[in-house]
């Protein structure tokens, strides 16, 4: 039996560990078969407070696990499959084992969100991605382009001209998300061009990108538009669905109340599966502190 | 038995001619996650030693094998025996979800 059972490991859930396990609470975390999070898929990371020359993203979190054993947290690399929260203590499985615990804290993050399109899915890693700073040298002299508006899309984009000849920006609205200094970086880059009020409906190409199907959303015309690489930033599904019970808002979001807590007692949330707000790995942190003292003390008033 | 370090120039005899199944972790220096995969794959070489030859090939440096098997997304690890790919997993995951796709791969 643990007292806290933390499902996810990105910089939430690493951080609700390093704090509860200081608090001498016996600590599990059920890291996942892709352990770390978002930023196992980031290079540098420059604006983490502590690191003056930026840190690369798999180091960091690399760093926060071996924090988190340090201080005495079990990890296990499984998927959390299925949970029980409708009674105490609470159970959450693996593909292996099942674990109880006391508290629990969701930190499951939020997983990228393709576009859901023919011709997409069996192209990914083939041609489409969601990883620029992964991927960007095999477009070395390939035109390429980039979905989304927001902060994302306009990194990709800058990331991928270090490499790629042309880098397009396709957007379905015609104002962006994304702040005015990333807007303006990705402007001011002769690289980077835009076609807005479009939506891409199909990609094209058998075994790999060729091209995509544009519809003008204005006009509703459709044309065929060449390319050999797609990079999806559209934004983030919030990995929620394992969690029965647990109130959500529309978008799949957890709905947090009064500080980190869910709608059940003793289940509390951290990071980007509740926060589409900031998203940052720093704030993810942050909520994973919070959360992991929210916990504390509820275990606390539990034993009065 | 350490990992292999696959080239293009060895990759036919020591990977696909190969008696054992192989598992090809395709990496490069510039990327991330990949090293993250790195040690896993390190570790593997010594779980499966003797049962399955694991061993990494630099994208960089072997543009030929990793062109042939349309590599363009890094980490991809992938499962081969008798000289034909099973399995491709693309993007950086946990030593447990290797574990898992190769057992998978090799019907086990």
């Amino acid at each position: 039996m643990y007292d806290v059972i933390i499902i996810g490991s990105g910089p939430s859930g690493l951080t609700a560990a390093i704090y509860n396990t200081r608090a001498s609470l016996k600590t599990l975390v059920v890291a996942g078969l892709k352990w770390g999070g978002q930023l196992m898929l980031t290079t540098e990371v420059e604006n983490f407070p502590g690191f003056p020359e930026g840190i690369q993203g798999p180091d960091l979190m690399a760093n926060m696990r071996k924090q988190a054993e340090h201080h005495g947290a079990e990890i296990v690399d499984m998927d959390a499959v299925s949970v029980d929260f409708s009674k105490r203590p609470f159970t959450v499985k693996t593909d292996e084992k099942e674990y109880q615990g006391k508290a629990v804290i969701i930190s499951t993050g939020a997983d990228t969100k393709w576009l859901g399109v023919p011709g997409e899915q069996e192209k990914i890693g083939r041609g489409i991605s969601s990883c620029a700073p992964c991927d960007a040298p095999f477009f070395r002299e390939k035109s390429v382009i980039v979905a989304g508006g927001g902060d994302s899309a306009m990194e990709e984009a800058i990331v991928l001209t270090r490499f790629a000849k042309e880098v397009t920006i396709i957007h379905r609205r015609d104002v962006f998300k994304a702040s005015q200094v990333m807007i303006d970086k990705a402007k001011a880059n002769p690289k980077i061009k835009f076609i807005l009020d479009s939506t891409i409906e199909e990609v094209l190409g058998a075994e790999k990108v060729t091209g995509v199907k544009l519809k003008d959303n204005k006009t509703g015309e459709v044309k065929e538009l060449s390319t050999e690489g797609l990079f999806v930033a559209i934004g983030h599904i919030p990995n929620s669905k394992v969690f029965p019970g647990i109130d959500v808002d529309e978008k799949g979001f957890i709905k947090a109340h009064d500080h980190f807590h869910t709608n059940i007692e003793g289940v509390f949330v951290a990071g980007d599966v509740y926060d589409h707000q900031y998203m940052q790995a720093v704030t993810a942190a942050g909520f994973g502190c919070a959360a992991a003292l929210e916990a504390e003390r509820w275990l606390e008033a539990q034993k009065v | 038995m350490a990992d292999i370090t696959f080239t293009d120039s060895n990759f036919k005899q020591q990977a696909l001619e190969n008696n054992l199944p192989v598992v090809v972790d395709f990496w490069a220096p510039w990327c991330g996650p990949c090293r993250v995969v790195s040690p896993i794959i390190e570790e593997l070489a010594k779980e499966y030693e003797g049962k399955l030859v694991v061993g990494k090939l630099n994208v960089d440096e072997n543009t030929q094998t990793a062109g042939e098997y349309g590599v363009m997304s890094i980490p991809t690890v992938m499962v081969f025996r008798d000289g034909k790919p099973l399995k491709s997993m693309i993007g950086a995951q946990g030593k447990e979800s290797y574990k898992k796709a190769i057992s998978e791969a090799l019907g086990q």
